[in-house]
């Protein structure tokens, strides 16, 4: 069944190739001035507009969506710092899901291969990741929050994050410094605001901007402080810099093949970039879409070329009667198909930048907790909804431009 | 004398099928057409005129007989070649003009020539050359339906003209003009056999029209009545 499908797709990717290759061969070498083609679309322009419209629909929608799961990805790759390395536990797949033990935690400390700071300390930071339940700002629902306890050399780690409001939280205080994207989206996250989880209550110091990274969908708190109020023996993740990558490289073999360490080291690019799982049902999302979608797009665009046709019949016998042969006019129509998708592509590509940069948030299948990110709107996207939509138009066009190249002479020559 | 007749047809024959009925629009036809003359094709409608027409030009195929036109038989060669064929040998006017309503004239008037292997400086010198032949140089930024009737005939006239084709159909040219734009088509079309040498085959049910020709015959029912 599955194998029967993949034939199917293959064999309908092979055809759509071969027939935009052919078309992109004939606009190329027709004799029919593309100009006429031009013309002709917006003769009928109701038809044409509406069509253009219902086009620019799909790609909008499949540019958005595609843009939101570009967007996700893009905020968990940019947060890695090549120089780092994560260390996690082995078998989890994400900090919140993550255990490193004190007596481990001192073990990978010792380690030479670590980088130190001027006054010789070394740049290694042991993290509590905690997941709050807290109330958003509008429609009064409950979502999951990452909490970072995170000590002062876990900060210098982590030099994309600035406080952009108020102060850092003071060490041994219940406070808390807010990210300006979750800010926006839960309720008492302003500067000096109080807010209550598991009967403890937390003061808000400072607002941080992450810089489109991971840490836009993080609060975070002292470690120590953290660990004493949530109660936490253990630690979630170790962060740490090594000198070069080659120094990397040592430490993660060293640690990987310690058969008393059950822990996992990598570096923090490879860890963050493995964090794009909800990625994927955006994607199949925005795919499914678009295919349902356009099917509808192609029947559009298939109404609109047949009633196109039917009015420039004698046009076409005219044609023929001055030299032009069959080929030339089913390219005609398939361009002039392929042109009028192409205005719908260039429509909704515009319409979907107004989304670009649109902060939007979501759960994680990751973290499970609120992860907030931003339409990306990329050239591979533009150029994937453009194709999209001439693939649209070339399929949508076939048949009106099949018919048109069959009739013969004297029939459309004699049509009114 | 092979050069004095450009269209020789013999015993042609076309037949429609309409369910069980057949239509003879043409019987057994046998016709010489010298090269250089007018030839108006008169007659009732419905008499076949334009089915001849349309087998001569290599427009239509006929059931049985023979088409010659410059020694060769239109009626072997097949679909690509009768393209190819038309496009060289034969200018078209119609009584709907049947221009191309997005395209200028300038533009219509290319059209055959974008077939050929002109560059666009030769065709631009043909287009216009056509143009003011039929003294239209100055309206060739214009679209059909800036133009007035007699004024879009004469554009197809000069579409017709611009490839130099040997044979110029017209059918019914004047059948939706008014009588000047009508009396400015016909000599037109009478220059072209005078001066450039042209045949000029006309079908038209005006009398007046067919004194501008040199020969006129009647069909009748499919059949030549003189
Ligand atoms: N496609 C067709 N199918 C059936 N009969 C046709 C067709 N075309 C023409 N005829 C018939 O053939 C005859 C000749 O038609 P035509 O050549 O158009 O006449 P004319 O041009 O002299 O008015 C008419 O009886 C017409 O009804
Ligand atoms: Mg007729």
């Amino acid at each position: 069944m599955g194998y029967l499908i993949q034939i199917l797709a293959m064999t309908l990717a092979g055809l759509t190739a071969l027939v935009l290759l052919f078309t992109l061969y004939m606009a190329l070498t027709s004799p029919i001035p593309f100009l006429y083609n031009i013309r002709s679309v917006f003769v009928r322009w109701r038809a044409t507009l509406a069509t253009i419209a219902g086009i620019a629909l799909v790609v909008g929608v499949y540019v958005s969506v595609q843009a939101m799961a570009v967007g996700l990805e893009k905020s968990s790759q940019n947060t890695g710092d090549p120089r780092n390395v994560m260390i996690v536990r082995k078998g989890s797949t994400a900090e919140s899901s993550s255990q490193v033990t004190r007596e481990q935690f001192k073990f990978i400390n010792y380690l030479p291969q670590i980088a130190r700071d001027d006054k010789g300390q070394p740049l290694i930071s042991a993290d509590v990741v905690v997941l709050l339940s807290l109330p958003r700002k509008e429609n009064g629902g409950e979502a999951n929050v990452l909490l970072r306890g995170v000590s002062p050399i876990g900060m210098n780690l982590r030099p994309q994050v600035a406080l952009v409001e108020g102060r850092w939280f003071t060490p041994g205080r219940r406070e808390v410094v807010v990210s300006r994207r979750l800010a926006a989206r839960f309720a008492n996250f302003a500067v000096g605001d109080k807010f209550k989880t598991g009967g403890k209550e937390l003061t808000v110091s400072g607002v941080m901007d992450g810089a489109n990274t991971a840490f836009d969908s993080e609060i975070w708190m002292d470690a120590d402080e953290s660990r004493a109020l949530f109660d936490r023996e253990n630690y979630s993740s170790v962060l740490l810099r090594v000198d070069d990558p080659a120094a990397g490289k040592v430490l993660i073999d060293r640690i990987e093949s310690d058969k008393r360490l059950p822990l996992r080291a990598l570096p923090e690019v490879d860890y963050y970039n493995s964090q794009t799982k909800t990625a994927g049902p955006i994607k199949f999302i925005g795919y499914f879409l678009a295919m349902a979608m356009s099917v509808g797009a192609i029947f559009a665009a298939m109404n609109t070329m047949y009633a196109s046709v039917g009015a420039r019949t004698r046009e076409i016998g005219t044609l023929r009667v001055l030299g032009y042969r069959r080929l030339p006019i089913l390219a005609s129509f398939l361009i002039e198909g392929a042109f009028l998708s192409f205005a719908g592509g260039v429509l909704g590509c515009l319409l979907s930048f107004v989304m670009h940069g649109y902060s939007i948030g979501t759960m994680s299948l990751q973290s499970y907790s609120e992860t907030v990110f931003q339409f990306r709107i990329t050239p591979g996207l533009v150029a994937q909804g453009l194709i999209f939509s001439v693939i649209v138009g070339i399929w949508g066009s076939l048949l009106p431009a099949i018919r048109a190249a069959r009739l013969p002479v004297i029939v459309a020559l004699k049509s009114l | 004398m092979a050069e004095a007749n450009i269209v020789t047809v013999r015993k042609l024959s076309k037949i429609y099928r309409q369910g069980d009925i057949n239509v003879t629009a043409l019987n057994q036809i046998s016709l010489d057409i010298k090269t250089g003359e007018i030839l108006t094709l008169m007659g009732p409608s419905g008499s076949g005129k334009t089915t001849l027409l349309h087998i001569i030009a290599g427009i239509d195929r006929p059931t049985s007989g023979e088409c010659r036109v410059q020694d060769i038989d239109v009626t072997r060669l097949n679909e690509s070649q009768l393209a190819d064929w038309r496009n060289q040998n034969v200018g078209f006017v119609f009584q709907t003009f049947n221009l191309i309503p997005v395209l200028t004239a300038y533009e219509n008037v290319e059209l055959p020539l974008l077939l050929t292997r002109l560059g666009r400086k030769q065709r631009r010198h043909q287009v216009n050359t056509a143009l003011e032949l039929v003294g239209l140089g100055d309206r060739s930024h214009h679209l059909p339906r800036q133009l007035s009737g007699g004024q879009e005939q004469r554009v197809a006239i000069a579409r017709a003209l611009v490839t130099s084709p040997s044979l110029v159909v017209a059918d019914e040219p004047t059948g939706n003009l008014d009588s000047h734009s009508a009396q400015e088509v016909l000599s037109i079309l009478q220059s072209l056999s005078q001066s450039a040498g042209k045949t000029v085959i006309m079908v038209t049910h005006d009398p007046k029209a067919a004194a501008f020709g040199s020969r006129s015959i009647h069909l009748e029912k499919g059949e030549l009545t003189n």
